[in-house]
């Protein structure tokens, strides 16, 4: 029991304190899922966050309920997940009943001219974080190469033709896991 | 009787949108516009109050939006059905890759899978970054004008402290808040 509480004041520390959606997230999980209590490695989380991106739903919600269904099975990946969600209960609720022109309110959009440029920042940590225990070789930097200036590129080709198509992160992490067998599957039966 | 659609209605939501919270976004349009539970304004600030607050965008949005439908109780319905499909889904998939963990099938797809999820995300980070410190289409006519120094200089010190300290992440959001209202009262945006 002590375990699950744990794990719910964790999660809701972590959605909580997140500004930025699913993607800001990864410096919040990197600190207290992988540093502080060690229920997943860095790998570990950038599978769950490729799986995230291909199954249905909000991604944070997604990694807590990996993370938690792991570290103790149904009953866990159901208080970390209510653990991330909690808190935005609480917030928005609060928010929708008294504070209707709060996205409105000067000090908030001034406080946000900060801390937007500080979730920058922290999300360039948290991938080089990732980035070191990723790309290990020749082929994997490929495919992070291929990803990167494909889905980088796109969006700025966007902010110019606002019409132009867009790729489903899906198609990168089929494509990716496809390269994986064959680019890793060919070449011996070495351990991963 | 509300809440049971209304759980319906986010539940679907929950169930066909892939790739994250803003995907949830054409789904709340649809849940408008045929049931009318709220506006298209209700929409929008709905936008900006979910990018505005912690959480995970389509769960604030799941939230904002049940609540302007039934109160309290819609805003928690709403958020369940939102997740119950993220909760099922994830347990299976968690259950087969148990299973599955010592094949060298799974092993290969998730030595092609991690670099590319880190390339999605660095992606995501790169487009924050271009909506936060430099406006792209001003830059080919007004170089100096497209980019928000403020942010840049700010940029650099957070990352000079963060190499050098590695606090808690919300130590620099709480700084870095304080800044941008410090910086907002002396006029530094205008």
């Amino acid at each position: 029991m002590k375990e699950l509480w744990d794990m719910f004041l964790t999660f809701a520390r972590i959605g909580g304190l997140t500004f930025g959606g699913g993607y800001a997230m990864l410096p919040m999980l990197q600190r207290e899922v992988v540093e502080k209590h060690g229920w997943a490695t860095e790998e570990e989380l950038a599978d769950y966050y490729a799986i995230g991106q291909c199954t249905p739903g909000v991604i944070a919600v997604n990694t807590a309920t990996f993370i938690g269904y792991r570290q103790a099975g149904m009953v866990g990946g159901i208080f970390a997940t209510m653990g991330v969600v909690f808190p935005s209960i609480v917030i928005i609720t609060v928010i929708a009943a008294f504070l209707t022109n709060f996205a409105d309110l000067k000090v908030i959009q001034y406080a946000f001219e900060g801390i937007r440029v500080c979730v920058c920042v922290l999300i360039f940590n948290a991938v080089q974080k990732l980035w070191k225990k990723s790309v290990v070789d020749q082929p994997t930097m490929a495919i992070f190469l291929l990803v990167f200036l494909v889905s980088a590129g796109l969006a700025v080709a966007q902010s110019f033709y606002p019409e132009l198509f867009s790729v489903s992160p899906m198609v990168y992490v089929v494509v990716a896991g496809v390269a994986g067998v064959l680019l890793h599957g060919g070449n011996g039966k070495k351990e991963v | 009787m509300i809440l049971i659609r209304l759980f319906c209605e986010f539940f679907k939501a929950g169930l066909f949108a892939i790739g994250g919270g803003l995907a949830t976004l054409p789904f709340l349009q649809e849940i408008s516009q045929t049931t009318g539970w709220f506006s298209q304004q209700d929409l929008l600030d709905l936008i900006a109050i979910s990018e505005s607050t912690p959480g995970a965008i389509g769960v604030n949005a799941a939230t904002y939006a049940g609540y302007h439908t039934y109160g309290l109780a819609g805003g928690i319905v709403a958020t369940l059905g939102l997740i119950a499909p993220s909760i099922i889904i994830i347990i299976l998939v968690s259950k087969v890759l148990e299973k599955f963990k010592e094949s060298s099938l799974v092993q290969h797809i998730f030595y092609g899978l991690r670099p590319a999820s880190t390339g999605l995300i660095a992606a995501a980070g790169f487009s924050v970054v271009l909506a936060t410190l430099v406006s792209v289409t001003d830059l080919p006519s007004d170089p100096a004008g497209a980019c928000n120094w403020f942010g840049i200089l700010l940029a650099a010190a957070l990352y000079t402290a963060i190499k050098k300290w590695n606090r808690h992440p919300v130590v620099y959001i709480a700084a870095s808040a304080v800044i941008g209202i410090a910086a907002g009262y002396l006029h530094m945006f205008e």
